[in-house]
């Protein structure tokens, strides 16, 4: 039966793409190879979303192995989420990528171009699915070589994406091999690399000089991939160079992706009992994330280029999904996995807003967006429903995140918190309102010729505006993913549903 | 601490000796390629200490023989072939990263490409 | 029509408003003929909801669930009502005075200009309905929103820095404060909706009460308690008829509003009393109401001197709502009326004097009264319910305000008041005097005034200013006269909810 076979389509489909795409010489060809293997994996992850959400946990085991010797695809709510989130935002950008990237890169290495895309798609969703901490390993090297390489690509017009690509691969490789460190130390102590297997002998360890160690070092190589502030200096240069649609994916997708292998481990396989834990997320995750809110957004505040302001506004927007987490309760769990949707939707629909504006005007500095609100009006409406988002207005999804994070921290009686959590918002409104007064309040260049972004273009933007908008208003759906998939992180994964087995 | 801790652990401190001097050496060199060879340093050093923590003294082989034999846990040691092609898949895409930086720059030396960024984003400023 | 329908066309008529003026913008005649239209419908509607509360058929409307458990509702119910009458009677004649303002100073973009203001409007009709505080909060982001473009119209960069200040402190404030004392609030009542005597009762005291009732006045950034008050004369940059819309109708009457409902709804007039939370801010609206009457008294320009005088008139009902007495929210209740129709009046003239006589600064209008007669007469009424004579619908809201006052035992808060109202005199009574009183500057004598060299040509001899600039002012003039003898039977609407604490 098909459907038991669902996790493993979506993973595959993109890597079995990319191997395709690298064989032909069509550039066509290969955006519509990506486009299909974008979309069969959106459409798995909502079909393994519905399954998880109506019949619990969902455990596929490769190979038919059983875990936790053989590799285990282990799907709770949480993944199912993550995993409709990162495919759907990949969809998007598959579709904007066309005429995107016939302006941006050489027609010679397109296809390679679309490889890569695949592959990190394919990558990240390996990430998501996988229930084996060292198959996490894989998979996220899958999507982060690819990252590197898509980001390089920039260089075509801007050849300082060369040294960004390169100093993202360094941090990215430390960050990779302090995972791999901590999984080492790990695996010493529990003699087992399934995730909830380690969870259960980790429970009966009891606290462990090799079992911290072991931890800070999975947490510092995750942090590094999630640019948790100041772990971040990698991803303003990478984003701000890497090619328009390049950006928008991994803004939408890289950090979150990361993030939530975090999760896993912080809640997974060290159970928040875990005394250690607590203490990370009171004296670590809290301060480091109220200090990214705070320095990242004043950062971009005095940004000239408008997807380096986006970039830190990213590192900023990290800051919260910590400060979530870090409250350590369920409604702050819950407030960080919807901020995990919300920005992914909302960060790559301003990212692929700007990546109009590239193609229009060739350059993404502030004095380019003159008089644009005129010339390119939907590109530019696009723009503001995202930065209302960004800003937290009612009505758009950015505002029921905010709502529950302050929500989180006044339950938790952190009044500072709470006020941080607002005061980081009143920041974002200066940097977006830098952007929307250049648009719409100076005039344009003289004989400036600038017209509409294509259909092509502003479709993928759109639909991701207007999801904002839609669950903005409805909020219903993705506060009962979120809270469905907090409690599946939340809570002890062995007292929940017996898991559905399929070979 | 007495002498047989250290000796006892010698390979966690072949480890932790290549760690530090890989990681000091991505962090401290200005040279890119030296960058490079450090982070191989790094990366070999956590698969040393996956190798020799399978490694049972007196163990064989894991091949079952039906006989209870004592071996070598093989585990580690698969995993470490992964992410061998793992590390040799970074080490290329750096080094072509490199080649593909000497191109544009002429140069592979940190402090040169700071100052020829820098000047890069001078004129950007200017020019607006 | 169905009651119920109609509730959801006050904010769908002002929004197909917005975009059939948009489709227009080629015919700028049928246009505001349009926005015209749009106003006369929705003040209709308004009405014929005011009549289906008055038959006792409330009625009730659920739009969207914002989040999970809390709805976007619409209500009637009679504060609202007479808000929302108010306002969208005071659209209609705004509109018309739009027309020979905007055409007499040949603005540019104006189908923008249409478009947004029937779009704040949406917004104040979604305040003046708001069923529970989240589709008020909603409405009151929607009107900042919706009104910045309003105030950057002119696009100078002198338009830009207004209008950063002003969405800068409308958006900050209601972040920053509002935002967290709505979610302490549901924190503590698991429910938000406007419920009569208020949600709060024993779920909060003391000190916590008293905090929380200041992030909400000062969350409240439209009600422009000095230091929050910035915004509005930074706003003064705007086209005189977004000034008016803004101090007399839109922005500042939903934040007093706002304040109101707050009152009223959340905390309950009785729980303010019993836990004396408001009592601080009470001071606090007191020095706001003296403080902006002698910033006022000191500026020249016409428009910021009535913008100072705003930021007074509204610390009244600020001040009202904190008493905690009926009266006192009586009083504040009346006052978001007579001083609507009264300051409305002012902007109107002081629009049209700079239209016709190109004259921005007090200290210019000498002798302009005798050659504007029509539009003085307007400002002199209009003054005359700002400061709350006898037969003006002024003087009913500052009666019942200290009333209230003394009700509460704080009988220096009368000294306040008299100080204020003679302040009021002084800041309004010169520009009448000035008009009519004092000759006109000789031709060639030299200029007296700060009238800056950059400010419109004078024209060579200043006449009367367009009729549909004058005929709106002169219309709001003579109703705030006539308000005298309405407000009895508003207040005898409104203050079922507010003695007793139970709906009619």
């Amino acid at each position: 039966m098909i459907t038991g076979h669902l996790p493993v389509i979506a993973v595959m489909t993109p890597l079995l793409g990319a191997i395709l795409c690298v064989l032909t010489r069509s550039s066509i060809l290969a955006w519509g190879l990506t486009l299909i293997g974008a979309a069969i994996p959106a459409l798995s992850s909502l079909i393994i979303l519905v399954q998880v959400l109506s019949r619990g946990m969902l455990s596929y085991h490769m190979g038919g192995w059983e875990p936790p010797w053989g590799i285990e695809f282990r799907i709770d709510a949480a993944n199912a989420f993550v995993l409709v989130i990162v495919s759907a935002v990949g969809l998007c950008c598959a579709f904007f990528a066309r005429k995107s990237v016939d302006e941006e890169i050489p027609q010679s290495s397109q296809p390679l171009f679309y490889t890569m895309l695949l592959l990190c798609l394919g990558g990240m969703l390996g990430v998501v699915a996988t229930g084996d901490a060292f198959n996490l390993f894989v998979f996220l090297e899958i999507s982060s070589l690819s990252a590197y390489v898509l980001v390089a690509m920039g260089a075509q017009r801007e050849r300082r994406a060369l040294t960004a690509a390169f100093n993202y691969l360094i941090i990215g490789t430390i960050g990779a091999s302090f995972y791999v460190i901590g999984l080492g130390l790990i695996y010493m102590l529990t003699g087992t690399l399934n995730m909830a297997d380690i969870a259960v002998r980790i429970s009966t360890l009891g606290d462990n000089t090799a079992l911290r160690m072991g931890f800070a070092f999975i947490m510092v190589g995750l942090s590094l991939k999630f640019a948790m502030f100041p772990l971040h200096f990698w991803l303003p240069n990478a984003y701000t160079f890497a090619p328009s649609v390049v950006t928008a994916f991994l803004a939408g997708t890289a950090t979150k992706v990361a993030l939530y292998a975090g999760l896993r481990v912080l809640y997974t396989m060290f159970s928040i009992g875990f005394l250690f834990q607590t203490e990370t997320m009171l004296y670590v995750f809290l301060p480091l994330g109220l200090a990214a809110v705070f320095a990242a957004s004043i950062t971009a505040i005095f940004q000239d280029n408008v997807k380096r302001m986006l970039a830190y506004s990213s590192v900023a927007q990290m800051g919260y999904l910590l400060i979530g987490i870090s409250l350590a309760n369920i409604g702050g769990l819950m407030a960080a996995v919807l901020h995990l949707f919300n920005h992914a939707i909302l960060k790559s629909g301003l990212f692929l807003a700007i990546g109009c504006v590239v193609y229009r005007t060739g350059s993404c500095s502030i004095a380019a967006f003159r008089g644009l609100g005129h010339q390119m009006p939907w590109t530019m409406a696009a723009l503001v429903i995202g930065a209302l988002g960004m800003i937290g207005m009612p009505a758009t999804v950015g505002f029921t995140s905010k709502w529950f994070l302050v929500l989180a921290a006044i339950d938790s009686g952190w009044w500072f918190v709470a006020l941080s959590i607002v005061a980081g918002s009143l920041l974002t409104l200066i940097y977006f309102g830098r952007i929307i007064e250049a648009a719409y309040l100076q005039p344009a260049p003289e004989n400036s010729t600038i017209t509409e972004a294509p259909f092509l273009l502003l479709l993928p933007v759109w639909l991701l505006m207007i999801t904002s908008i839609t669950f903005g208003i409805n909020s219903e759906l993705p506060v009962t993913l979120a809270r469905a998939a907090s409690q599946a992180l939340f809570l002890d994964p062995h007292n929940g549903l017996p898991p559905q087995v399929s070979p | 601490m007495d002498k047989n801790f250290f000796l006892a652990n010698y390979n966690y401190w072949a480890v932790v000796v290549l760690m530090m001097s890989g990681f000091y050496v991505v962090l401290s060199r200005n040279h890119l390629i030296k960058k490079i060879v450090g982070l191989n340093v790094f990366q070999v050093s956590v698969f040393l200490l996956y190798i020799s923590v399978g490694k049972i003294i007196g163990g064989t082989a894991p091949i079952l023989t039906g006989k209870p034999e004592l071996f070598s846990n093989p585990l580690p040691h698969v995993l470490i072939l992964t992410a061998i092609v793992v590390a040799i898949s970074t080490t290329a895409i750096a080094l072509s990263l490199a080649v593909r930086i000497h191109e544009a720059f002429g140069t592979l030396d940190e402090a040169g490409l700071i100052a020829i960024e820098h000047a890069i984003e001078r004129e950007s400023v200017q020019s607006q | 029509m169905s009651a119920t329908l109609a509730l959801g066309l006050v904010l769908l008529l002002p929004g197909v408003g917005a975009v059939v003026i948009g489709l227009l913008h080629h015919f700028p005649n049928i246009r505001e003929a349009m926005s015209l239209l749009t106003a006369s419908l929705l003040f209709i509607t308004v009405l014929y909801l005011l009549n289906a509360h008055l038959n006792a058929d409330p009625q009730q409307l659920q739009l969207a669930e914002l989040l999970p458990g809390l709805p976007v509702v619409l209500v009637t119910e009679p504060i609202g009502l007479v808000f929302a009458a108010l306002s969208s009677f005071l659209w209609v004649v705004i509109s018309a005075y739009s027309i020979g303002y905007m055409r007499g100073m040949q603005e540019r973009r104006q189908t923008r200009f249409y478009i947004f203001f029937a779009l704040a409007m949406a917004g104040v009709m979604g305040v003046a309905f708001a069923g529970n505080l989240l589709t008020l909060f909603l409405f009151y982001e929607m009107l900042s929103l919706s009104t910045y473009p309003l105030v950057v119209h002119r696009e100078t960069e002198e338009a830009r820095r207004g209008g950063r200040i002003y969405l800068g402190i409308l958006l900050g404030t209601s972040i920053f404060f509002f935002l967290p004392a709505m979610v302490w609030t549901w924190w503590l009542a698991g429910g938000l909706a406007f419920t009569p005597g208020g949600i709060l009762t024993g779920k909060i005291e003391g000190t916590a009460a008293a905090v929380l009732f200041g992030l909400y006045l000062f969350g409240v950034g439209k009600a422009a308690l000095i230091p929050v008050h910035r915004w509005l004369p930074a706003a003064m940059v705007a086209p005189t008829p977004v000034s008016a819309f803004l101090h007399a109708v839109a922005v500042v009457k939903a934040g007093v509003f706002t304040v109101l409902k707050i009152g009223v709804y959340i905390f309950g007039v009785g729980f303010l009393s019993q836990t004396s939370a408001s009592e601080w801010m009470m001071w606090i609206a007191a020095f706001s109401m003296v403080m902006a009457s002698v910033i006022a008294l000191r500026k020249d320009e016409l428009k910021a001197r009535l913008a100072y005088s705003t930021v007074a008139q509204l610390a009244y009902v600020t001040l009202g709502v904190s008493l905690a007495s009926p009266m006192g929210a009586l009083g504040g209740a009346l006052q978001i009326v007579s001083h609507a129709m009264g300051k409305i009046t002012l902007f109107m003239c002081a629009g049209a004097i700079e239209v016709a006589g190109g004259k921005k600064y007090v200290s210019g209008l000498r002798g302009l009264g005798r050659k504007m007669p029509y539009t003085f007469t307007a400002f002199l009424l209009g003054s005359l319910c700002i400061i709350g004579l006898p037969l003006t619908g002024g003087v009913w809201s500052k009666y019942y305000l200290m009333k209230g006052g003394a009700d509460a035992g704080e009988p220096i808060l009368l000294a306040f008041w008299i100080l204020s109202s003679l302040l009021s005199i002084a800041y309004l009574m010169p520009v009448v005097v000035r008009g009519f009183f004092l000759p006109s500057p000789a031709e060639n004598e030299p200029q007296q005034s700060l009238e800056p060299e950059t400010s419109k040509a004078v024209p060579e001899t200043i006449r009367e200013a367009p009729l549909w600039c004058v005929i709106p002012a002169c219309l709001t003039g003579i109703l705030s006269v006539v308000l005298y003898f309405l407000i009895p039977s508003i207040t005898g609407f409104v203050a079922p909810v507010l003695e007793g604490g139970v709906p009619q």
